[in-house]
């Protein structure tokens, strides 16, 4: 991308100042994107969910770098140049908290992801601290037996 | 806590990985320090573990192979008998039973059958978590109200995840051992509801 867009004109369905930041949080990393809250629902220009994101609207399918999904039967995502959060959490299949309030929002990992990674049987790989705060991948334990246990101070 | 199996069987190419869900390294330390461990003990105040494994309480442990694969899901596991007045699991068996596993006398489960004792999340599960993950970045960035809306969200989509249930308390103010998680568990039980889901061969 060539650097921050220019300002919104006023044919925008916008208008200036009508996309304060918006933060979405994912399990692996949070991001600011430009948002305009209505009606409890969070809207995106294309232009937000191409830079915010990394998602784009191609020919019925959202498509990122890696992947393409296509849009639901009767999906009205991207008309007008609005895309609905909400939609888009739909479209991937993946579960979406909103707090309009706070304007932030935590986008999941799907059911039909992680049921399909278990059903593998391949132990999920993830990377934690200890208490002095050094990392512990569980893959570099592979050729060791693994007891992994789940515990708590409650 | 789990010092003493990893001391016996780690040269059996055997290794306890303890993660901590807990809402601050502070919360787990001084159990942590007790224990001594010279196993990795991990803190996981995001809760990324109990998602990718579907855990919905604890105590809970799972086998995983030399090749990286799950042998024996998601079971309650207890490191002493402490509770077990009060939890009617006994730990003995299931320890005896990750002792033969280390020492190469039982393999775990075959796949299939490994597969027929996983329960697998379902969408609320997943939007459970997701109102849970949505309320613990609100209340780190001090905004208790909006948590406690979020919090209360997900343990009403999930209400058999005690890790989002309880595990949210202290992170909310409440006492997880107090009158408000006894009433917790009253309801759960007088609904016929199991606190611990133990694998048949644990329960016994």
């Amino acid at each position: 991308m060539d650097g921050p867009r220019a300002s919104i004109t006023s044919s925008s369905p916008y208008g200036r100042g009508g996309n304060a930041m918006f933060t979405l949080i994912e399990p692996d990393r949070t991001r600011e994107v430009a948002a305009r809250v209505e009606a409890g629902r969070v809207l995106l220009s294309a232009d937000a969910l191409r830079e915010g994101l990394g998602w784009e609207l191609h020919e019925g399918t959202l498509c990122n770098e890696s992947m393409c999904v296509p849009l639901r039967a009767g999906s009205r995502l991207g008309e007008g140049g609005v895309f609905d959060l909400g939609e888009i959490a739909a479209t991937l299949d993946r579960p979406l908290a909103v707090d309009v309030d706070a304007r932030a929002a935590f986008l999941g990992t799907s059911a039909g992801e992680r049921a399909q990674a278990l059903g593998s049987l391949v132990a999920p790989d993830f990377t934690l601290p200890d208490l002095a705060s050094q990392p512990h991948t569980l893959s570099s334990y592979r050729g060791k037996k693994v007891f992994l246990v789940a515990w708590a101070s409650w | 806590m789990w010092q003493a199996l990893y001391e016996e069987l780690r040269d059996r190419n055997f290794v306890v990985i303890a993660v901590a869900l807990d809402k601050s390294p502070d919360d787990a330390r001084p159990w942590i320090e007790k224990a001594a461990p010279t196993y990795p003990a991990l803190i996981d105040t995001q809760h990324v573990v109990a998602d990718l494994y579907n855990i919905v309480n604890v105590p809970t442990a799972l086998w995983i192979d030399e090749r990286g694969r799950i042998v024996r899901p998601n079971d309650v596991v207890f490191g002493t008998d402490t509770f077990k007045h009060v939890t009617e699991l006994e730990s003995a068996r299931p320890l005896a039973a990750v002792r033969a596993w280390a020492r190469g006398e039982t393999t775990g489960f075959a796949a299939s059958e490994a597969r027929a004792l996983q329960m697998l999340p379902t969408a609320l599960d997943q939007q459970a978590r997701a109102e849970f993950g949505l309320a613990e970045w609100l209340s780190r960035q001090g905004r208790a109200d909006a948590a406690e809306r979020h919090f209360v969200r997900a343990g009403e989509l999930a209400p058999h995840d005690f890790t989002i249930r309880r595990g949210s308390m202290p992170i909310r103010g409440i006492d997880p051992m107090g009158p408000q998680f006894r009433e917790m568990i009253q309801a759960w039980g007088a609904a016929g509801r199991s606190y611990y889901l133990p694998l048949p061969d644990t329960r016994g």
